[in-house]
């Protein structure tokens, strides 16, 4: 840009009903020519109130709120809640129950990468990798129905443990989904990776150096893609992740396309961890047995007295936690999902506060976009895999 | 069942043992940062030090905060602010207000809570995003949601609510259902749920 055009600054409005913005974003850009010189960006089209809601509900109807923040990968938001509310009451869940947990997060996490890729493909003009990379979520979404009879809003992870086990030929049917992904994984790849429309798109486009990624607060694949490796599942694992064997993806260059590239390989990653955790599923309950804090099994409601009064307590007031407070995370699909819960003793959370990784992804997008042109900052914006709900909770 | 310690190709330092081992070594780290740092700033700075949970929560002045978080930045090794918020206690009176921070440490793989206890006539902290760039987006949610003023701030403004809102809707005298024109304070919440 010469210096003739400095005076003409131009400012934008990007959003907040903008196809590429993923939900409902809105960006001041201020623009010389084509190239972004600020990005402000507007948030709060979406905002629920979920945090208020929760402090007026039972901590077993909250996790019905929690999947609903990030609605691409609910689990994660249960998960990490459930762990906060277990560290309060002390819970230690039971080690199937852990690895249900681990195995179904895992799917989890390839089904949001899979909708992260199709979408962003999508917006750089790869129309094909879309269906390709939603067949193989829609897979995905068949087993968590199959599992729990939501496609969206699970709720499947209840303090002490998950809801159900699995249904009869729930393993075979997961065995062959992850071996007919293992095929599409390398379909996907095949059709993008060395696509000279993807790597003009995205090589060298919206880097982000690590020192500025770690003082952005970027966690989760965009951090690894910067260079940085941190993954909770490695560094501070939680439930039973130290049994498995897997690496971390990283990469150096901090640019779109080594976030796309961290994203492809942690896919393979977490069939890894799958295929771990479908090997050596123990046997055993799912669910804690806590005194209160837990439903009764439901074979002896028609036989125990006392049963039917802890059920009758347990899903209508309510279980009290003890008072204090607790901050659990886990390391979602798109950085660190971590539920700050405050409890007064009673059966609802004081506060519940949910740190959501876009939240904070979304004000680092000005680094990583400053310089770039208009048409790059869709491709970087959705590189970073900001999900609206979990933005403006 | 191939029992891995995890952490291999992370970090330069590696810890010996799993399970509970592990995750008292976690708290260990970030008590010995608590204590070092309670050392250096003294007992007037830090009024607290707490163990809860096997987390660290560390009590905090208002007038020695950027210093402490500086401190913990520089010397500590708590690189990344993770979280930033508030809890609002309406009904224990004052200070009724707790500005929470959360860091988090790479390098030393461990967390720290930091709490600011705030008075409601008196209700503002000090800025930190000369120390915590990404401090900015939750002090404006702190700032919105429950009206505690961040001084020094360069673009206070509302964030998930609109410019003209009336109110702070995370205090707990703020109605549940609330609609345009009703007061924004109420002294008792009628939700009796169950």
């Amino acid at each position: 840009m010469s210096q003739q055009t400095t005076e003409t600054t131009l400012t934008l409005n990007m959003g907040p009903q903008h196809p590429s913005t993923h939900g409902v974003l809105r960006l001041i850009l201020t623009l010389e020519g084509e190239t972004v010189l600020d990005i402000q960006p507007v948030i709060g089209y979406l905002h629920t109130g979920i945090e208020k809601e929760a402090e007026t509900k039972t901590y077993h109807k909250v996790i019905t709120l929690n999947d609903r923040l990030d609605y691409v990968s609910g689990m994660t938001n249960n998960f990490a809640f459930c762990l906060a509310v277990e560290k309060l009451l002390g819970i230690e869940v039971p080690l199937r129950g852990q690895y249900l947990r681990v195995l179904i997060t895992e799917l989890q996490r390839i089904a949001s990468h899979l909708v992260w890729l199709g979408t962003t493909a999508l917006d750089i003009g790869i129309m094909s990798a879309f269906f390709y990379a939603f067949r193989e979520r829609e897979k995905i979404l068949d087993l968590f129905e199959a599992l729990c009879g939501a496609r969206l809003t699970y709720s499947y992870f209840v303090v002490g443990g998950v809801r159900y086990d699995l249904p009869e030929g729930w393993t075979e049917s997961c065995r062959n989904f992850l071996r007919d992904f293992s095929a599409a994984w390398v379909e996907l790849d095949e059709l993008i990776s060395r696509n000279p429309i993807w790597l003009s798109r995205t090589k060298g486009i919206g880097i982000l150096p690590s020192d500025a990624a770690i003082a952005c607060g970027v966690t989760g694949p965009s951090l690894r893609a910067s260079g940085v490796p941190w993954d909770l599942r490695k560094t501070l694992p939680y439930s039973s992740y130290n049994h498995f064997q897997f690496d971390i993806p990283v990469e150096t260059d901090g640019d779109t396309f080594a976030r796309y590239w961290v994203r492809m390989r942690e896919m393979q990653e977490s069939a890894k961890i799958c295929h771990q955790v479908l090997n050596n599923l123990p046997p055993g309950p799912v669910m804690a047995d806590h005194p209160w804090a837990t439903p009764p099994p439901k074979e002896l409601l028609d036989k125990d007295m006392e049963a039917v009064i802890r059920h009758f307590l347990f899903y209508s007031r309510g279980y009290p936690v003890p008072p204090g407070e607790a901050y659990a995370a886990v390391e979602g699909a798109r950085g660190e999902v971590g539920f700050y819960i405050v409890s007064d003793g009673s059966e609802k959370p004081y506060r519940m506060h949910m740190r959501s990784p876009s939240f904070i992804h979304v004000f680092a997008l000005p680094v990583a976009a400053r310089g770039h042109l208009v048409a790059d900052l869709v491709a970087i914006l959705a590189s970073f895999d900001t999900v609206l709900g979990e933005v403006d909770r | 069942m191939d029992q891995q310690v995890a952490g291999q190709q992370t970090t330069g330092e590696r810890e010996e043992g799993e399970g509970s081992v592990k995750e008292s070594s976690v708290v260990q780290r970030a008590l010995t940062a608590g204590e070092g740092l309670k050392t250096i700033v003294g007992e007037e700075a830090i009024s607290d030090l707490k163990v809860f949970a096997d987390e660290v929560t560390l009590m905090v002045n208002r007038e020695a905060l950027k210093r402490v978080l500086s401190l913990l930045k520089e010397n500590f090794g708590f690189a990344m602010l993770i979280d930033a918020t508030a809890v609002d206690w309406l009904k224990r009176g004052e200070p009724r207000f707790e500005v929470v921070y959360h860091l988090l440490s790479l390098s030393h793989r461990t967390r720290l809570r930091i709490k600011v206890a705030v008075a409601s006539t008196d209700a503002w902290v000090p800025c930190i995003c000369d120390i915590y760039p990404n401090a900015s987006p939750y002090e404006r949610e702190i700032w919105d949601m429950f009206g505690i003023f961040i001084d020094g701030h360069k673009n206070l403004k509302r964030i998930l609510t609109y410019e003209e809102f009336p109110g702070h809707p995370l205090r707990k005298d703020f109605p549940l259902f609330w609609q345009p024109g009703e007061p924004v304070e109420v002294e008792e919440e009628k939700n009796d749920e169950w």
